[in-house]
């Protein structure tokens, strides 16, 4: 008789992952959808970068802000999804030891609930019936098919959290009086954090279908802007606390350190959890309808976000000075040249941690009220995402795949695909200095984000921005090389790289590290705590909304 | 904790009640808050109600302006302002169809204009010279179009 699955977890949990075949194909379709959704997401910035400079022209059945929908919907919401899931499934099903086969058969329905989302989305899209962009703010109404995409695309998300939900409590009963290894423990993170951060959105969409059916005649404007941004914001934590759990479990093994501590970063996990939710309210300091002291409690909620990163930036210094000098650096800074700085699966990671330096201050300045009011909804907003999401969290991304992939395709990482990572990651790090770096430039002097090519009449304001995106437009040129090179470099190590063994690196405390205690998994206390933090955030204004609110508005169709 | 870490994560800390301290300052004794109008209006009703049935531009007081303002796809009305040099001016504004932005390029004048909601934002023009005015929250297939001048002479 076969072991029980148990005994199996227990006595080999890391021979399962790369038994487990279904797992891994798992991973291997979520993956290949993240990047092929990466390339057509990324041809299509190349499109807009053109435009917006004035250097090309789109072709009449394809407009700017079709593109725009495109691009925002297909990279931000699809590409970070799939990758997500396609990474987070692997890694949790290497250190627990294998997926239940019900949770398998979820992840399937996700994928399928997923794909029939995306082709919806897409096909609205082209069919110009849903140039609402990614942030598809009432009163502009898609067609409803476009509503109802997206709905699909949460149901998928939220079938991979259950199937977390379900492994992850039956792995804790199985394993009494223990704490799940450190990866399980963020994977566990961002599931909760998606399904709690997607539920006011998810909310807003089902109201807007039967509005855009014109079945129910107005919607609350402000209302459904506000449960937007309680996703909106928290999606982008999500990608944050994703890009660092390769930074906290992976990165150690990888530069041969140790990890700081592992009950810090559940520590910051948990605080990342429990905080995020109300961050998104700061995409709303400007709005009419919300008080000026319900906008500052906001901002102090979005700056609290702040302090776990700076606990993440104290560890992730310590663990890399650590292991420079147990390679031998000495002094103050010897340590940081004996750094492998020519492993991709460094060099990547490393340089998206320093992005978050900028990044991060950047994040400090739009949420800080008053300066909120310079920069809102200028090309510096583009910048910063640019930044911290096109660097801190896609090149970890991009970082992860080169031992990610052969990890569950069973291949090796030769030394030619490693030269070519390096040549990607500083394609892509040159490319998103000049464009991001010259999107906060030209956003400071107040050059408008999602606004297709215009001089405003040759008004000289509006002239003296232009040399400014054409730099944008070099730097996006070479964003599309960089991207040309990661879906190429993923896809050959995903069928053609030479077989064998990979190894997953999971980093090891210290030796005199304390056991980490077990109450840091009482999930439901912090969920809880959770709820209470969003209560407080939401329930002044949102009832503020519905019960002083104006008439609500019709559907508008303004393309 | 390692100590460290501790003298990191306290001086991490106070940077930040810092700067609430004086955000909240700003904010509350220095009246520098963000535009947080509270009034709303019949966003279907915007032209029959007061005082957006007469858009236009009103002198308040000694060099002070408040300019009453519809916004729509994809265009402000009143358009082509002029006011002297040194004028407060004070736009009340609001949306008669989709979400819009109102920003006058090199000032701080940044302002969602959302339909039901009435949008105030004060701004003292000092410097002579023609200010660009724009909406900077997409609105449709013209958004890049909408757009307007204010002439302080």
């Amino acid at each position: 008789m076969a072991k029980p699955l148990r005994d199996i977890i227990y006595d080999d949990p890391k021979k399962m992952f790369g038994l487990n075949q279904e797992d891994a194909r798992i991973a291997k379709s979520y993956l290949s959808v993240a990047f092929i959704t990466l390339l057509i997401g990324g041809i299509l910035g190349l499109l807009q970068g053109l435009q917006r400079a004035g250097l090309m022209e789109l072709p009449a059945w394809l407009n700017y802000y079709q593109v725009l929908t495109a691009h925002g919907i297909l990279l931000i919401l699809i590409f970070t999804a799939a990758f997500t899931i396609g990474y987070l499934y692997s890694g949790f099903s290497h250190t627990i030891g294998g997926l239940l086969p019900k949770v398998r058969k979820l992840a399937w329905t996700g994928f399928g609930l997923i794909l029939i989302g995306v082709v919806l989305v897409v096909a609205t899209i082209l069919a110009n019936e849903a140039s609402v962009l990614y942030t598809f703010y009432p009163p502009m109404a898609a067609s409803p098919v476009f509503y109802i995409g997206l709905v699909f695309i949460v149901l998928g998300i939220w079938a991979n959290c259950f199937g977390v939900f379900i492994n992850y409590n039956h792995w804790r009963k199985n394993h009494k009086g223990q704490v799940t290894p450190l990866f399980a423990f963020f994977t566990m993170g961002v599931f909760v954090l998606w399904f709690f951060g997607s539920l006011g959105v998810t909310y807003e969409v089902l109201t807007l279908i039967p509005w855009s059916l014109g079945w129910k005649e107005t919607i609350n404007v402000m209302v459904s802007r506000t449960l937007f941004w309680s996703f909106g914001h928290t999606l982008v934590n999500i990608w944050y606390v994703v890009a660092s759990s390769a930074w906290y479990v992976a990165l150690p093994k990888i530069v041969g350190g140790r990890l700081f501590s592992d009950k810090l970063a559940r520590v910051v996990v948990i605080l990342l959890v429990i905080l995020n939710i109300p961050g998104g309210f700061h995409h709303q300091i400007i709005d009419p309808g919300i008080t000026e002291t319900v906008k500052f409690l906001h901002v102090f909620m979005s700056v609290s976000i702040a302090f776990p990163s700076l606990m993440t930036a104290f560890a992730m210094f310590a663990v890399l000075e650590r292991a420079g000098r147990r390679h031998g650096g000495r002094g103050l800074f010897g340590w940081f040249k004996k750094l492998p700085w020519g492993d991709v699966r460094f060099l990547a990671p490393m340089i998206a941690m320093i992005a978050f330096i900028p990044g991060g201050a950047g994040g400090l300045i739009n949420t800080s009220n008053q300066i909120n009011q310079v920069i809102h909804n200028t090309l510096w907003v583009v910048g910063h995402f640019h930044i911290t999401v096109g660097v801190s969290v896609v090149l970890t991304f991009f970082g992860i795949c080169y031992w990610l992939i052969p990890f569950i395709s069973k291949r090796k990482l030769t030394l030619q695909m490693n030269k070519l990572g390096i040549i990607q990651t500083i394609t892509w790090t040159v490319g998103m200095i000049l464009m991001s770096g010259s999107q906060h430039l030209v956003g400071l002097l107040g050059d408008p984000r999602r606004t297709s090519y215009t001089t405003y009449g040759d008004h000289e304001t509006a002239l003296s921005w232009i040399p400014y995106e054409y730099v944008m437009g070099i730097g996006a040129t070479l964003l599309l090389l960089g991207v040309i090179i990661q879906v190429y470099a993923v896809f050959n190590m995903m069928f053609f790289a030479p077989k064998g063994e990979t190894e997953f690196p999971i980093g090891e405390s210290e030796d005199d590290e304390s056991p980490t205690p077990l109450w840091t998994e009482r999930w439901s206390l912090w969920i809880i705590l959770m709820l209470m933090v969003v209560a407080m955030a939401y329930v002044i204004p949102i009832v503020d909304f519905v019960v002083n609110g104006p008439p609500g508005s019709p559907p508008i169709k303004t393309w | 904790m390692h100590r460290l870490e501790e003298i990191w994560l306290a001086l991490s800390a106070g940077i930040l009640v810092v700067f609430m301290v004086i955000v909240g300052y700003q904010g509350f004794a220095l009246g520098m808050g963000p535009p947080s109008n509270m009034d709303t209006v019949d966003p279907q009703k915007v032209d029959e109600t007061e005082p957006f049935d007469e858009p236009g531009v009103y002198k308040r007081g000694e060099n002070q302006y408040e300019v009453i303002m519809t916004l729509q796809a994809f265009s402000f009305n009143p358009g082509d302002i002029e006011v002297p040099a040194g004028a407060e001016v004070t736009f009340t504004m609001t949306s008669k169809d989709v979400t819009h932005g109102f920003q006058i390029a090199g000032t701080n004048v940044n302002a969602m204009v959302m339909p039901g909601h009435i949008q105030k934002i004060t701004h003292t023009f000092d410097e002579p010279g023609s200010y660009l005015v724009l909406c900077n929250e997409y609105c449709g297939t013209g958004h890049q179009l909408m757009s307007t001048e204010i002439t302080v002479k």
